[in-house]
């Protein structure tokens, strides 16, 4: 079954899906889209040196992004304003890395394929580490879950209570460089931060519980795995973008439910 | 040692500004201390130093082992990003059996709340239901900061009789952060003067009378009045005597 690489393109795209969801709904409580961005962005310039030094993308992306998201988290912390910070190292990684990138020479980098995703060409190699790493970050937050959910609603709270919150801003970048290193290959750097936030928003109007949020996006965010992927296979589109595409009408729908049942948010 | 949490020469600087400057402090079992001072006088600051929130820069903060605290901060809002009920936020960080949720939020005179979401609540039912948290796992100290900030004065006074009225059934300390003088004044056994540093503590009464409170709030009654009109712009609430007197 794993054979036909359409089953294997869907496969991905769930997978994508699932591991996106525990860390998107935190990246919308927390807001930290921009966050997302920058950390996502840098995933370029981790391909980039991964094929210099001929190590595998996934190490190169996950170094890199979280060398990145710490850095940032670094930066903030010491006064910065959070919002000039991250719009610095959302370019800059995104430049920066397009210049590596300039440097390889030689058909092996395909620039595009990064960018925006690349599912066709799904390996089995890359099936393991999408499921893999979608476990792993599920496992992370599932176990930090409580604690996560304390320190976003109060850090003093939750401090209070024995909880770190310094330690658990740490979970989630830790979750955060895992994704985009996963995600790469599905949606592309420019998309990865959609894949984490479009979900999570499209479930917010729904759901009554932080478990009920979780829920929901995860479920978005399969049907738009699967839909973005038909309609790619249906109508000759870019896969990850559509995936995206398909993630947004999600939303659109949700929130427009949201206001009919008189959800909060309408 | 004897006190529920103690701190020794704690300092505390934000950026470059040293907030709080060799503070000492000590909390017996049972014990109300109330904390007064001018804004910025980092009492806030103190409270956050003493659960653990903030690091010192110097000095130490000891916590007896095991102490069961509960914390009241002072102005969070949810935005409402998060759904999020009121029975869930009492399961946070550990959960709790219902039975034990409906008893603290009907202690905290928010019974009719669980269902509800956090975004949705008035300032003092939040309030209550950050005091109905605070209560669970049988608190050995109440820490509230500004617990009344938002609320109106009926609901101040409801508020502060619930405070008393819930130490003297469980027997823990409070200690708060406050602008009711008639708090300070009736229901504290201590209250403590900041301004960076300790600038005096003792009984209520004493401390009202210490040269260093009046220097920050003004002499005698009137120093409690001119604490108490500093917070409240809304002179015509005052009966006209009261101003007089101040004047």
């Amino acid at each position: 079954m794993l054979d036909d690489f359409l089953v294997r393109a869907a496969l991905a795209a769930v997978g994508a899906a699932l591991a996106a969801a525990p860390l998107g709904v935190f990246v919308v409580w927390r807001r930290m889209a921009y966050f997302g961005d920058a950390t996502s962005h840098a995933a370029i310039l981790g391909v980039a040196l991964a094929l210099a030094l001929s190590i595998p993308v996934f190490a190169g992306t996950l170094v890199v992004a979280l060398l990145v998201a710490f850095g940032v988290a670094r930066l903030t912390g010491r006064g910065y304003a959070a919002d000039m910070v991250l719009g610095v190292a959302a370019h800059a990684a995104l430049a920066t890395g397009l210049v590596a990138a300039s440097f390889l020479s030689g058909p092996r980098l395909n620039l595009e394929a990064y960018l925006f995703g690349d599912i066709l060409a799904v390996s089995k190699m890359d099936l393991a580490v999408i499921w893999g790493g979608g476990a792993s970050v599920a496992a992370l937050i599932g176990w930090r879950w409580q604690a996560l959910l304390l320190s976003t609603l109060s850090p003093d709270l939750a401090a209070a209570s024995g909880v770190k919150p310094e330690r658990e801003r740490v979970t989630l970048m830790l979750a955060l460089a895992v994704v985009v290193a996963v995600a790469l290959k599905v949606v592309g750097a420019l998309l990865i931060a959609a894949l984490l936030i479009i979900p999570a928003a499209a479930a917010r109007p729904l759901s009554r519980t932080p478990e009920g949020m979780l829920a929901g996006a995860a479920t978005v965010g399969v049907i738009a795995a699967l839909g973005g992927l038909w309609a790619a296979w249906s109508f000759d589109t870019p896969a990850g973008p559509s995936i995206v595409c398909a993630a947004a009408i999600t939303f659109g729908i949700s929130a427009l439910a949201g206001r009919l049942v008189g959800g909060r948010n309408g | 040692m004897s006190g529920l949490i103690e701190a020794r020469g704690l300092t505390l600087r934000h950026g470059r500004r040293e907030v709080l400057r060799d503070v000492d402090f000590s909390i017996e079992p049972g014990e109300i201390v109330t904390v007064v001072g001018p804004n910025g006088s980092g009492k806030s600051t103190l409270l956050r130093a003493l659960i653990g929130a903030l690091k010192p820069s110097r000095g130490k903060v000891t916590r007896q082992r095991g102490l069961r605290l509960g914390y009241v901060p002072q102005g969070l809002r949810l935005d409402g990003s998060m759904p999020m009920t009121v029975a869930r936020f009492l399961n946070l960080p550990s959960r709790v059996e219902a039975a034990a949720c409906a008893k603290v939020l009907d202690e905290a005179g928010a019974g009719d709340l669980a269902g509800r979401q956090m975004a949705d609540l008035s300032g003092g039912q939040f309030q209550r239901v950050l005091l109905a948290r605070a209560l669970l796992n049988d608190p050995q100290i109440l820490i509230l900061d500004e617990p009344t900030t938002g609320l109106d004065q009926p609901g101040q006074a409801s508020f502060y009789r619930q405070i008393e009225a819930l130490r003297d059934r469980m027997g823990c300390a409070v200690l708060m952060v406050s602008h009711e003088l008639h708090v300070v004044m009736s229901a504290s056994d201590r209250v403590i003067c900041l301004n960076g540093h300790v600038c005096c503590e003792g009984h209520p009464e004493v401390v009202a009378q210490a040269e260093e409170y009046r220097a920050l709030f003004g002499t005698g009654t009137q120093g409690a009045l001119a604490l108490y009109r500093h917070e409240h712009t809304h002179r015509h609430d005052h009966a006209p005597g009261e101003t007089c007197d101040a004047g």
